[in-house]
C-alpha cells in the first residue's frame, strides 16, 4: 500500500464491506437463535412430543447433569483420543504408502484396482467383521476409523505426487541427483500444501470412522452415548451427543486450519 | 587442440506401444573450449532430446558423445543444464535455491557458501539472498537459476530455450545479460532456441536441424569481428540481417 490516505471511494467501499460482514454475522446468529427458540416453543406448547424430539432446555439440563458427575468429559475425551490416534496413523501410513506407490510404477499399477475398490467400499460393512476379528474394544474402533480414511488419503497423495512437474524432476537429475533427492527436495516439500489439505479431510473422516466403531464396539465415547441413548429412549442424551460431536469436529478442523496457516509459505 | 565436446553420429528413438519415433539421426558436431553454439530448428526436431543426450539424462542408441576426449558417461564432468522455466522452488530462499546442486552433490561448505554469496552479489541478487522466488522479477529469477547452474562449476552449459518463458522485452535484456555472463566465464555453452535472432545474437556458430527426424542441415559460423560484442549490439549491426537471411534460407529449403 503506497497510499497513506485512502480516497473517499475506498473508504466507502471498506464501510460497505464491513457492513456486509456484520450483517452476515448477525443473520447467522439470529438463525440459530430462531431455530432454537422455535424448537423450544413447539416443545413447550406440546406441538411436538419432547420425549421423542427433546428440546434445547432438556438437552442443556442433560449436559449440566453430566458435567456435574463429570462423565461427559470422559466420553468426549475417549472419542477425541481415538480420533487423534487414528488420524496420526492414517496420516503417517497414508504418506508412507503413497511414497511407496510413487517410487515403483509396478507396485502402484498392481495395487491400483484394489485401492479403488477398497476406497469405494462402504467401510461400515467392515465393522461387524472387525468386531469378530479384533474384539469389542478400542482396537476395532481405531481400525474402523483408519479404514474409513486411509484409502482416500493414499489415492489423493499418490495422484498429487504423480502430478509434480516433470521438469522439476529433470532439474534434480541434471544437478546430479538421484530418486531420493527428487523425493526429499521436490516431492515432499512441494506437496506440503496438498498434504495439509488432505489432513483436513482425514480428520473429519477419522471422526466418522470412530463414531461407526463406537456404535458397535464401545462402552464409552460419544458414539456409544448416541446408540445407548436411542436404545433406552433417552433422546436428550442422543441430541446432546450430536451437538457435542458438531462442536468437536469443528474444533478439530479449526486446529488443522491453524496449523496450515503456520506452515504456509 | 582437442575439442571440448565431440558428438559422433548419434541417433535416438522414442518408443511407445504405438510405435517407434526416430527423433535424431546421425548427428555429429564439435564445440571448442569457450565456444557458444546455438541449435535452431523447427519444433519437434529433437532439439531438447539432443540436450538430454548431451547431459547424460538419456543414452544415445548409436554414436558417442565425447567430452574432453572421454566418453560422456565416464568423463564425470559437471554439466550445467538450464531449463525453459527457472523452476526455482518456492519453499526455498534464493540462496537455498542457488545451493540446491551443491546440496545434492554434498559439496556444500563454508567456502562454497561464500562463493555463492559473491556470485549472487555480482549478478545483482545480493539483497535478495533471503527472498522467496515469487518476490523476484522474471529476469532476476532466470539469473538466480543461472547462479544455481554455475554454482557446480560446470564445464559445459546446456541452455534449453531458457528465455522463452519471458515476455519479449525482458527476454532481450535477459538474453543479453545471461549470455554476457556466460561469455565472461569462458564456459562452453550450447543454446537451443527456435528464435533465429536470439541464436544469431549470441552464438559463434549456429547449427540448423531439419524437422523429424532431426538431422544437421547446416552449420553457419557467425562472426561479428570481436568476441566482446554484446547480443543487443549485434542485433544492430549490418551483418546481422545477412546471417539472419542465411539461417532462414537453410531452415526454409527442404530437400
Amino acid at each position: 500500500m503506497i497510499e497513506t490516505h485512502p480516497t473517499l471511494a475506498q473508504q466507502e467501499f471498506i464501510e460497505k464491506e464491513k457492513l456486509h460482514r456484520r450483517n452476515v454475522r448477525v443473520w447467522r446468529t439470529m438463525l440459530l437463535v430462531l431455530l432454537l427458540s422455535l424448537w423450544e416453543l413447539c416443545a413447550r406448547l406440546g406441538m411436538i412430543n419432547d420425549f421423542i424430539f427433546s428440546s434445547p432446555s432438556r438437552v442443556t439440563a442433560c449436559f449440566l447433569n453430566m458435567v456435574v458427575d463429570k462423565s461427559i468429559f470422559m466420553h468426549i475425551g475417549v472419542t477425541v483420543m481415538e480420533t487423534l490416534i487414528s488420524f496420526a496413523l492414517v496420516t503417517i501410513s497414508g504418506l508412507l504408502i503413497a511414497v511407496l506407490l510413487w517410487s515403483s510404477r509396478s507396485v502402484s499399477e498392481v495395487l491400483e484396482p484394489y485401492l479403488v475398490m477398497l476406497n469405494s467400499l462402504p467401510k461400515s460393512a467392515l465393522a461387524p467383521i472387525l468386531i469378530v476379528w479384533l474384539g469389542n474394544n478400542i482396537k476395532t474402533i481405531i481400525v474402523a476409523s483408519i479404514s474409513v480414511a486411509v484409502f482416500g488419503c493414499i489415492m489423493t497423495l499418490h495422484t498429487g505426487f504423480s502430478q509434480v512437474d516433470p521438469d522439476m524432476i529433470k532439474l534434480i537429475y541434471s544437478l546430479g541427483g538421484k530418486k531420493k533427492d527428487v523425493l526429499f527436495k521436490v516431492l515432499l516439500p512441494g506437496s506440503v500444501p496438498l498434504i495439509i489439505s488432505n489432513t483436513k479431510v482425514n480428520i473429519g473422516l477419522c471422526l466418522v470412522g470412530v463414531i461407526i466403531g463406537e456404535f458397535l464396539a464401545a462402552n464409552k465415547g460419544l458414539g456409544y452415548l448416541i446408540i445407548y441413548g436411542s436404545q433406552v429412549f433417552q433422546m436428550d442424551l442422543v441430541v446432546m451427543s450430536i451437538v457435542i460431536l458438531c462442536i468437536v469436529s469443528a474444533i478439530l478442523y479449526q486446529g488443522i486450519a491453524l496449523l496450515e496457516k503456520k506452515i504456509k509459505f | 587442440m582437442k575439442p571440448k565436446l565431440e558428438v559422433r553420429g548419434i541417433s535416438y528413438s522414442y518408443h511407445s506401444l504405438e510405435g517407434e519415433t526416430l527423433a535424431l539421426s546421425n548427428i555429429s558436431f564439435t564445440a571448442d573450449n569457450g565456444e557458444f553454439l546455438a541449435i535452431v530448428g523447427p519444433s519437434g526436431c529433437g532439439k531438447s532430446t539432443l540436450l538430454s543426450l548431451l547431459s547424460g539424462l538419456l543414452v544415445p542408441d548409436e554414436g558417442e558423445i565425447l567430452i574432453d576426449g572421454v566418453s560422456q558417461a565416464k568423463s564425470g564432468v559437471n554439466i550445467g543444464y538450464m531449463l525453459q522455466r527457472d523452476h526455482l522452488f518456492e519453499w526455498r530462499t534464493i540462496m537455498g535455491n542457488a545451493e540446491l546442486g551443491l546440496e545434492i552433490q554434498k559439496k556444500r561448505n563454508k567456502s562454497s557458501k561464500e562463493k555463492l554469496h559473491q556470485m549472487l552479489h555480482t549478478y545483482g541478487l545480493g539483497s535478495f539472498e533471503q527472498a522467496k522466488p515469487s518476490e523476484l522479477s522474471g529476469g532476476m529469477r532466470q539469473r538466480a537459476a543461472l547462479v544455481r547452474t554455475l554454482a557446480l562449476e560446470p564445464d559445459l552449459l546446456l541452455l534449453d530455450e531458457p528465455f522463452s518463458a519471458l515476455d519479449y522485452q525482458t527476454r532481450l535484456s535477459v538474453c543479453d545479460d545471461i549470455s554476457s555472463i556466460i561469455k565472461s566465464t569462458h564456459k562452453t555453452a550450447i543454446l537451443i532456441t527456435h528464435d533465429l535472432s536470439e541464436a544469431i545474437s549470441v552464438a559463434d556458430r549456429v547449427i540448423v536441424l531439419t524437422s523429424r527426424p532431426g538431422k544437421i542441415k547446416a552449420i553457419v559460423p557467425i562472426s561479428f569481428g570481436g568476441d566482446d560484442i554484446r547480443p543487443l549490439t549485434r542485433r544492430n549491426m549490418p551483418e546481422f540481417s545477412v546471417y539472419f537471411n542465411q539461417v532462414w534460407k537453410e531452415l526454409q529449403n527442404h530437400d
